[in-house]
């Protein structure tokens, strides 16, 4: 720090406010130790005028000696030696004393100070007890500090003070002390405030006239610096900043005024050319030359703003915040420079150059003097944007002087430089003895070409280092470019290159596509100097196929690769792999077929569209995509081909800007087994995995063509699909392969690969995967029925499918079907077969020979190719079973096939016929077993009914299937009995039957001799489908037998009301008459079935009768059943009587009277249930009669099951009854009603009005 | 008023960048590319300062003789960037703010609409864009 001697003391920093000190000298020279030492131990709180927060503030002063010349005259505004306060110091304690010289003394002091109207004033009397002692006339009453009150401090009796004993260690001292300290503290504050707030008041007044004419910044600017002053002597450095950035933003106003049009006189100062450019000092606490410039008008503007940016400089440094200094530094720096240009100001080129790099230089130099280094790197944020501004600054400097050419300076650069240097002056002394102040490294860095490189170098790589350190990778690698451009210049692209491919990283991954074709051109131009060939070739494709270049520029950079191309291969034999991307785009691929799928030799064409982006047509010599073969088998990677649309496409992920996370691609994959077309699995796959994994895994390692060329290797597969001799338009482009098929299995496209002479065009990985499948196919036969259903008895079509497969039929290939007596083969000539190829194409259709043979018939088969579909219709005609009970009884002609090729089976509703075709293919020597159902479309019930001796046969036949029938010719024939009548009771000769429709038939039985114990029928019928009117009828035969038909019991009844009574009356008991009249003497057949037993010579049979209402509508009195003994004879009957009571009026039926055969429990059989017995009366007689021949053991395994849980009632004989078939007895009750009265006359109604 | 206006997606790729055509286009994106170093340090910073969190304005990136450069950041990490001309002292840091909010409310609507794909540069043409982007820039000249 300099001391100006001649200048006045206030210029140095150990500025503090001014107290004089009148009276005793002597005195007050023993305090002034004491004094100025405890004067700023403690802090006072200073409030302050303007709302302005209140303030702790610690008091120092410089106390100087009373002189008059002191007081400041009128209108001095000087406050830095204005004296705040006067202090009059005096230990007169003796009254004759004071009167006769103190007194007059501090009148003749006050008169003074009133005159310069400073009413800051003080009087201090010092006490001892030392002086007291030695007088002796001492007034007890008054002090010499009352009367002085008395005398001077009119109202401000705290205006006199008194100190006793200051030298002495004693508490009263102490006490004393302290509060003359705190006296004059509040003292000082309040004429701070006073005078402070007057000088405020002056200068904003002063500063409202700054519209005026003869208004001056520069005057205007000394007034309130005072203020700065001051604040800073007071150590309020933030009051002091304050008032910098006020006089800093007024000018800038009047700057940004001046340029708006409004243009303050006192501007035209600051307007002069600049002559001087020798940067900022900041070295020293005040710039005297430059504020004395300010003082006198002269200063220009950078005078100014560096005056100003040095005084905040100083006062931020003690603020601790020399981060602010930096970012306010560069802001002052861009400012001032667009201040110069606002106000037109006349600057000679480069030296706002020289000013900002000088100026940059001495901030670092500033702030590298007061932090230390891990401060200074821990902030290297707040740092680096001086550095690179230094960096710019120098680098165009260099430009100017010519330093950066391969050739040096010219004349013109050194007239240049030397203006440049003139206009920095002298070096400052200040700096004079630092090696490495701004202006030597400036004057040295424009004195020649390498200093120049030295010092550029230096810094570019300083801001560098400090860019990665704080994380700017960006700006550091656009740093970095900037020196590539000084070393292309330089003529060394060597070092260039590593710059710019750093740099050309950022903008890949980031896709900001203007610098990176800029660079990349910068690239270009690097590696063209270096003859790095195969990275120039590949960033000239990238280039050429830029859209942000213009068409010159691509088609420059696109001749250059086919130029290359060109050159016959002598030296270097190697060819040249570039990436396929930056050539062209693909689009999509396309698959013909769709499926791609195809069998061993079928042609497969893929189509690949792409687009070129060259700019201009390009002859590629091949263009071949190696494959990759594996003998999968197909559908293992179905899901693999999922990826691949269903229109069989495949299309290429569009180049998208997305650097971060590609989005999910989800696509849904169904894999369908290939034989069959069941499906196997289905799901969701993503379809860009891979990307996504690899983005987490690095997000820097994105695709990089001309930074990192990954080596492009070509591999030599063994198939690949190629295409020769295409010329590839700008734009949209479509090339067809034939891809090869001779080998089943997995085709997978790995690589394509363009050729244009020396050139090769790579792309290493097909993504999406392209993928076909060959396959080879057993040949198949499949026959299956055209319709729905297939119904038995009508002539049905059954399709007949071969896929060939690999199988070539030949002439003379048949196909071998084993006939049945059950289903004919019919054969039209009519019949054709229909060749289709693999893809569903008809091909042609031709004739089928059909020749029949006994037990073969054969169908020769037209010429089909591999892999081609032979379809063909053929009738076949099941027979239906005459009864379909048991219709075991065929056998197949051929023998090949047991009796199991043809089962019926009863379903719901239709009677299935599976009939099982054996055909013998030409290629197989195995017999293909096929399976076809039919359903019988009928289904008949017959039943026998009587009445009396008369008997029917009704037949209902019941349409089950869903076509609707014509049926003729019903007819019923008997086989056994001869003498029989079968006498037709329907009428009508045809009818028509719906589905499910029934259509009933009766025929009476008359016979001339004995009724026929047993019956054979068959029930027959013609039929044919009722659409079609011409169809042929087809016969349809229905065999039962009906056993014991004659009737041998008639049962009549008769309810006769009680005697008195004409009506059966509710409630009232009606006799029931049963009679049972046997009809017939028994035949040897009954008598075997019926129990006899002899009774007092008279054969009886034994019955039980039974009475039963199922509809409650009687109530038995009684016993309802009992047996009765039948005589044998013919017309014998039998009366039982019974009492019933009706329980409803109305017509009512009869109830119901069943009759049983009785054995008795001596039958020693034991019956397993009497209900099991009921059903099997539907056993006919032959079971029947072999079951009674049969030995009981046979019996009881048959009715085991049902006698396990009776166990206990085994022993226990009982009897048992037996139902008669249905046509024994007739009941005549059946269907009769009688008539019953209510029982009285009153009856209740009761009637529910809703 | 702005000299370039730049929209810049979540993962620093340009979605739309656009500057006065009379200077060198490619010079502001390269200005906007670096400044990205200074968002992603100012958004880095701002999540330790948990209050600053619904501030999406960021301020002054950094200055440069002719240009300053601003930045804001939506809640969804896509950054606005505008430069504009150091001359132009007009511009008050509220004048800025409601050049972003302006382009806030447009970029905004670009997302609404339904045709366009997120992520994608935002075409020129699109029309809610075009019209208030185009008023930042020539709004305050006149």
């Amino acid at each position: 720090m300099e001391t100006h001697e001649e200048k006045p003391i206030i210029y140095t920093m150990e500025n503090k406010p001014i107290v004089t000190c009148a009276g005793d000298q002597n005195l007050f020279t023993a305090l002034y130790s004491s004094l100025t030492q405890q004067l700023p131990k403690e802090p006072m709180e200073w409030r302050r005028s303007y709302g302005r927060a209140p303030k702790m503030i610690y008091l120092e002063a410089n106390f100087v000696q009373f002189k008059e010349e002191l007081l400041p005259k009128e209108g001095n505004k000087a406050l830095l030696t204005f004296p705040f306060l006067h202090i009059y110091w005096t230990d007169c304690c003796d009254t004759e004393v004071y009167k006769a010289s103190v007194k007059e003394d501090m009148q003749r002091w006050q008169g003074v100070l009133r005159l310069h109207g400073s009413v800051d004033w003080l009087i201090v009397v010092v006490e001892s007890d030392n002086k007291k002692k030695n007088k002796t006339n001492i007034l007890p009453r008054t002090s010499i500090v009352d009367k002085i009150r008395n005398d001077f401090c009119n109202k401000q009796s705290d205006r006199c003070v008194a100190l006793s004993d200051p030298l002495k260690e004693s508490s009263r001292s102490q006490e004393s002390w302290s509060s003359l300290l705190t006296k004059l503290r509040t003292l000082l504050l309040m004429s701070f405030t006073r005078n402070l707030g007057r000088f405020e008041d002056e200068m904003r007044t002063l500063r409202e006239k700054r519209t005026e004419p003869g208004w001056s910044f520069c005057d205007y600017f000394m007034v309130q610096e005072e203020l700065a002053f001051v604040f800073e002597m007071l150590q309020q450095f933030e009051d002091a900043l304050v008032q910098y950035d006020e006089l800093d933003a007024l000018f800038t106003q009047y700057v940004l005024n001046f340029g708006a049009g409004d243009a303050a006189n006192w501007l035209g100062s600051f307007c002069e050319p600049v002559r001087s450019w020798n940067g900022l000092l900041l070295r020293r606490p005040i710039d005297m030359e430059k504020r004395d410039l300010i003082q006198r008008g002269e200063a220009s503007l950078l005078d100014l703003r560096s005056y100003m940016f040095s005084r905040q400089c100083t006062l931020l440094i003690f603020l601790m915040r020399p981060w602010e200094v930096t970012t306010r530094a560069l802001e002052l720096l861009h400012n001032c420079v667009q201040e110069l240009r606002l106000l037109e100001v006349c600057v000679v080129t480069g030296a706002l150059d020289c000013w900002v790099f000088l100026s940059c230089l001495e901030v670092l130099h500033r702030i590298e003097g007061c932090c230390d280094r891990t401060q200074l790197e821990a902030n290297s944020s707040h740092t680096v944007g001086l550095w690179t501004y230094a960096t710019e600054k120098l680098k165009s400097l260099g430009d100017l002087c010519g330093l950066v050419s391969e050739n040096g300076p010219d004349s013109e650069h050194l007239n240049k430089t030397v203006d440049l240097l003139a206009g920095l002056g002298a070096e400052r002394p200040e700096t004079a003895n630092s090696l490495q102040s701004p202006y030597k490294k400036l004057k040295e860095a424009l004195s020649s070409v390498e200093a120049f490189e030295k010092h550029y170098l230096e810094l570019s790589h300083a801001a560098m280092e400090m860019y990665r350190a704080i994380g700017r990778m960006r700006s550091a690698r656009l740093v970095g470019k900037s020196l590539a451009e000084f070393y292309m210049r330089k003529g060394d692209p060597q070092s260039a290159e590593n710059f710019l491919l750093d740099s050309l990283k950022s903008y890949v991954s980031e896709s900001w596509s203007l610098p990176l074709t800029h660079t990349r051109k910068q690239i270009a131009d690097c590696q063209k100097q270096l003859q790095k060939m195969d990275e120039y070739l590949q960033t000239s494709a990238l280039l050429a196929s830029d859209a942000n270049m213009s068409d010159e520029e691509r088609k420059h950079f696109c001749q250059e690769i086919l130029s290359y191309a060109g050159q016959s291969a002598e030296s270097n034999d190697a060819r040249v792999a570039l990436s396929m991307s930056s050539f062209t785009r693909l689009h999509e691929l396309r698959f013909r077929p769709a499926s791609a799928l195809v069998h061993v030799g079928a042609a497969l064409q893929l189509e690949l569209r792409l687009c070129s982006l060259m700019p201009v047509p390009v002859r590629v010599e091949h263009l071949s995509a190696s494959i990759h073969f594996s003998l999968e088998q197909p559908g293992s990677t179905a899901q693999k081909r999922a990826l691949q649309n269903p229109d069989g496409t495949v299309t290429f992920p569009g180049a998208s800007p997305v650097s971060g996370s590609p989005a999910l691609e989800l696509c849904e994959i169904q894999e369908h087994s290939p034989s069959e077309s069941v499906l196997n699995t289905a799901g969701v796959v993503c379809k860009n995995m891979h990307l996504l994994m690899r983005v987490q895994d690095s997000a820097t390692s994105l695709e990089t063509p001309a930074t990192a060329p990954a080596p492009l290797a070509v591999e030599e597969g063994a198939q690949m699909l190629k295409a020769d001799d295409v010329t590839l338009l700008p734009g949209n482009n479509s090339i067809v392969f034939n891809a090869p098929s001779q080998k089943p299995g997995t085709y997978t496209l790995r690589q394509l690969c363009a050729s244009v002479g020396r050139v090769q065009f790579v792309l290493p990985h097909i993504y999406p995967v392209v993928q076909y499948e060959v396959y080879s196919q057993e040949p198949q036969l499949t026959i299956q029925p055209l319709t729905e259903t297939l119904l038995a008895g009508l002539p049905q079509q059954v399709k007949f499918t071969i896929l060939t497969g690999h199988y070539t039929v030949k002439k003379g290939d048949a196909l071998q079907l084993s006939n049945t007596d059950s289903m004919p083969v019919l054969h039209s000539c009519s019949c054709s077969a229909r060749i289709i190829s693999s893809s569903g194409e008809p091909v042609c259709e031709s004739a089928l020979s059909i020749q029949s043979s006994e037990k073969v018939t054969s169908i020769s088969l037209p010429l089909t190719p591999p892999y081609h579909t032979l379809e063909f219709l053929l009738d076949v005609l099941c027979h239906i079973p005459a009864c379909p009970a048991r219709g075991e009884s065929d056998h197949l002609t051929n023998g090949q096939i047991s009796h199991r090729s043809r089962r019926t089976r009863f379903t719901s509703g239709s009677t299935l016929i599976e009939q099982k075709v054996s055909v013998d293919c030409p290629w197989s020597i195995y017999s293909t077993l096929v399976s076809l159902s039919f359903h019988v479309p009928f289904k008949v019930k017959h039943s026998l009914l009587s009445v009396g001796r008369r008997k029917f046969i009704q037949v209902c036949l019941q349409n089950v299937s869903d076509t609707k029938f014509r049926l003729t010719n019903r007819a019923l024939a008997e086989s056994q009995t001869p003498a029989l009548e079968l006498r037709s009771l329907s009428t009508e000769a045809h009818s028509v039957v719906f589905s499910q429709q029934c259509v009933f038939s009766v025929w009476e039985l008359r016979w001339s001799d004995a009724p026929p114990l047993s019956l054979q029928c068959v029930f027959s019928a013609s039929f044919a489908p009722a659409d079609a009117p011409d169809a042929d009828l087809k016969p349809y035969s229905y065999e039962f037998s009906v056993e014991r038909v004659s009737t041998l019991y008639s049962v009549r009844a008769e309810i006769r009301p009680p005697t008195g009574e004409q009506h059966c009356r509710t409630g009232a008991l009606c006799r029931l008459e049963v009679s049972l009249t046997r009809l017939t003497e028994p035949s040897d057949a009954d008598l075997e079935d019926e129990e006899l037993s002899e009774t007092e010579g008279l054969r009886t049979s034994r019955l039980m009768y039974e009475v039963i209402d199922n509809h409650s509508n009687w109530a038995v009195c009684g016993k309802s059943s009992g047996v009765v003994s039948m005589p044998t004879a013919a017309m014998a009957t039998h009366k039982v009587h019974m009492e019933v009571m009706p329980l409803f009026a109305g017509q009512l039926p009869f109830p119901n009277i069943r009759v049983f055969k009785y054995r008795p429990h001596h039958a020693s059989v034991t019956q397993p249930d009497t209900d099991s017995c009921v059903e099997n009366d539907s056993v006919s007689l032959l079971d029947k009669a072999v079951e009674d021949h049969l030995d009981t053991a046979s019996l009881r395994s048959r009715g085991s099951v049902q006698s396990l849980g009776e166990q206990p009632a085994r022993g226990v004989p009982m009897p048992k009854r037996q139902a008669f078939a249905a046509g024994q007895v007739f009941t005549g009750t059946q269907g009769r009603q009688v008539l019953v009265l209510p029982a009285s006359d009153q009856h209740l109604l009761e009637l529910n009005v809703t | 008023m702005a000299v370039c206006i730049a929209v810049i997606a979540k993962e620093n790729y340009p979605l739309y960048i656009r500057s006065v055509p009379t200077q060198g286009e490619l010079k502001f994106h390269y200005t906007v590319h670096t400044s990205l170093d200074v968002v992603e340090e100012k958004i880095s910073g701002v999540g330790k300062a948990l209050a600053d969190q619904r501030e999406l304005y960021l301020g002054l990136l950094y200055p440069t003789e002719d240009y300053k450069v601003y930045g804001y950041v939506t809640n969804s990490k896509v950054k606005f960037v505008i430069v504009v001309d150091s001359s132009n002292a007009s511009l008050r840091d509220n004048e800025i703010r409601s050049m972003f909010r302006k382009l806030h409310n447009s970029f905004t609507d670009v997302m609404c609409n339904p045709f366009y794909n997120p992520g994608d540069p935002i075409q020129s043409k699109s029309v809610f864009f075009c019209a208030h982007t185009l008023s930042i820039f020539y709004v305050t000249i006149h």
